[in-house]
């Protein structure tokens, strides 16, 4: 039932012109980064060889194009997922659903399984740019696992931030702005707020903040470092906001 | 408890709701209200705008949580297992939910899934609906190209599609012209045959037409609940309207055998009420032609509902709840 709903969502983003929109945007930007970086490469190329330990084209090329990705994540999650509930509200669809013998869960996970599948395919079509030069030159897969999966995980945690403001508002934009809002005092939160704590001796206020840093808890993974605590606070954060979503449809139902 | 009382009834109930009400905030939108609907039965719910037809039914589908009361459909308790209640439900709420850029086929087959009809059905469940309510020439249009009377009918065949035990019907036929009126009433009245189905309305003769028993709304409380056979039975004949360009006295009027009561209903039409059992339409014609009332019409009463919902309906607040 999950999937069904997934496979609706997902067909109707690809019905509207967003998701279209969305991907020719990302293709466009990060296209241009990655091949503006890697001609850097070549040019710099002979002078790195003359370094001990010299940094690849993984390092170079690939890392700063995934980087550039994950900007552009910041504000494609919030246009790609505005419609899902806001919008079904407005035109009274949801009552589709909600009268169908589907459990809420199944509503919210379906949708959200929807929105991480269109960000899954534009994270491909990224990870296709350098994995196109893997006969040509030596690539570091360890690394770029590491980066995709974080990406992953970090893509999860924007979706589930972002579809429960959509479930707040019966305005896609409204649901659009306000993610991108909530992403961004994540992202600005995460930048100082954890280390304040710490240096404060707030160390459990300090751990809790540190579950809504998701850029923060990136960037081990984004190193080729698994980090398992970034790791369980990236997934904790994308449940916590899946949880808050469920209980706002519920209230719907209980409020009227 | 899913238990096929078979044993007790024939029909078996479908629906059964008891002390139902709804409250937002001091404002009590739906106020006790029982109800019970068994197989094969169509039941009419009527009532002004804002009664709480709608309130009520969005309790009776899940949509919405009751501040009191309980819900069962088939045996099964809506509030506490809810997913297995609603498998029984097909509701057509008062703002059908078409995904607009979907064709009808494809969005009925989506239903279909939500619903769970096995994929081995789906197909043949599909072409059904869509059969039934004359879709199958629109099947590949998109939802969103479709005039209003042909979404409201995507509506209705997105309500029987997984051939649901209980059918739940806001308003089906707004935005239809007659001819597709006359043909959802045809479905319904087919439907009604094998399913249980509760539709809101204000239209009254679709009342008369379609439904086994009707109940009536106000203020969020059930006022009246009785079968059409009875209402019809209770009713019939018992007022005449009869049309005289050139009237009488009132007292003249009720003077005949057999009249109870005579008032003015309108220019020139008067509602004469007779006493139970005799007939005076024959004097009241003789007489007419004697002292030259100039009689043009001369009828039983035709909209008996109308009366009494209208007589149900327009008393006050006081009155209601001294009645109640």
């Amino acid at each position: 039932m999950i999937f069904t709903i997934a496979g609706k969502d997902l067909k109707a983003l690809f019905t509207s012109p967003i998701a279209w929109v969305v991907l020719t945007f990302v293709q466009l930007i990060v296209g241009y980064g990655f091949l503006k970086r890697f001609d850097e490469f070549m040019e710099v190329q002979k002078q790195l060889l003359q370094l001990a330990s010299p940094p690849g084209f993984t390092e170079l090329v690939a890392v700063p194009t995934f980087a550039t990705t994950a900007a552009i994540m910041l504000f494609a999650v919030p246009l790609l997922a505005m419609r899902l509930i806001a919008e079904e509200r407005r035109n009274q669809t949801i009552v589709l659903l909600t009268s169908a013998p589907i459990s809420i869960l199944d509503i919210v996970l379906g949708k959200f399984l929807a929105l991480l599948g269109m960000l899954l395919i534009i994270l491909a079509l990224v990870a296709l740019m350098p994995l196109s030069l893997s006969g040509a030159t030596k690539l570091d897969y360890r690394l770029i696992g590491s980066i995709v999966l974080g990406l992953t995980l970090m893509a999860a945690a924007f979706s589930a931030v972002s579809l429960y403001v959509s479930s707040l508002t019966t305005h896609p934009i409204v649901a659009a702005l306000g993610a991108f809002g909530a992403l961004m005092a994540m992202v600005l939160m995460g930048e100082n707020v954890a280390d304040n704590l710490q240096t404060r001796g707030l160390g459990v206020l300090a751990t809790f903040a540190q579950v809504f840093s998701p850029v923060k808890n990136f960037e081990p993974l984004g190193k080729g470092v698994i980090d398992s605590y970034a790791i369980a606070c990236l997934v904790l954060l994308t449940v916590l906001f899946l949880a808050f979503t469920v209980r706002q449809l519920e209230a719907r139902r209980l409020r009227g | 408890m899913i238990s096929p009382s078979e044993s007790t009834a024939p029909p078996a109930v479908t629906l059964a709701a008891h002390g139902l009400s709804r409250r937002f905030g001091s404002h009590t939108a739906v106020d006790g209200v029982d109800l019970q609907l068994r197989r094969g039965e169509v039941l009419g719910f009527l009532g002004p705008n804002g009664a709480g037809k709608t309130t009520t039914m969005q309790m009776l589908t899940g949509n919405l949580a009751p501040t009191a009361g309980a819900v069962s459909v088939c045996g099964v308790d809506l509030l506490e297992a809810p997913v297995e209640a609603k498998s029984h439900i097909g509701y057509l709420p008062e703002t059908p939910p078409l995904y607009r850029d979907m064709k009808v086929g494809e969005y009925l087959d989506l239903v279909a899934r939500l619903h769970r009809v096995p994929s081995a059905k789906r197909r043949a469940a599909v072409d059904k609906a869509q059969a039934r309510c004359g879709l199958s020439d629109v099947s590949r249009k998109l939802i969103g190209k479709l005039s209003k009377g042909y979404q409201q009918r995507v509506g209705i065949a997105q309500a029987i599609v997984h051939e649901p035990d209980v059918i739940i019907l806001d308003e089906p036929t707004v935005g239809l012209d007659p001819n597709q009126i006359r043909d959802i009433r045809a479905l319904i009245r087919e439907l009604g045959g094998t399913h249980s189905i509760i539709l809101s309305t204000h239209i009254l003769p679709e009342v008369e037409a379609i439904c086994d028993r009707v109940q009536i709304m106000h203020h969020g409380k059930l006022v009246y609940s009785d079968t059409i056979a009875a209402l019809k039975q209770f009713h019939s004949g018992r007022i005449l309207l009869v049309g005289l360009n050139n009237p009488p006295a009132m007292d003249e009027l009720a003077a005949i055998p057999g009249v109870t009561r005579a008032e003015a209903a309108g220019e020139h039409l008067f509602r004469v009420s007779i006493a139970a059992g005799a007939d005076p339409t024959t004097q009241i014609v003789t007489l007419a032609a004697e002292r030259q009332w100039g009689l043009h019409q001369i009828a039983p009463a035709q909209t008996n509902l109308e009366d009494v919902f209208v007589n149900l309906t327009t008393r006050d607040v006081t009155d209601g709840e001294k009645a109640a």
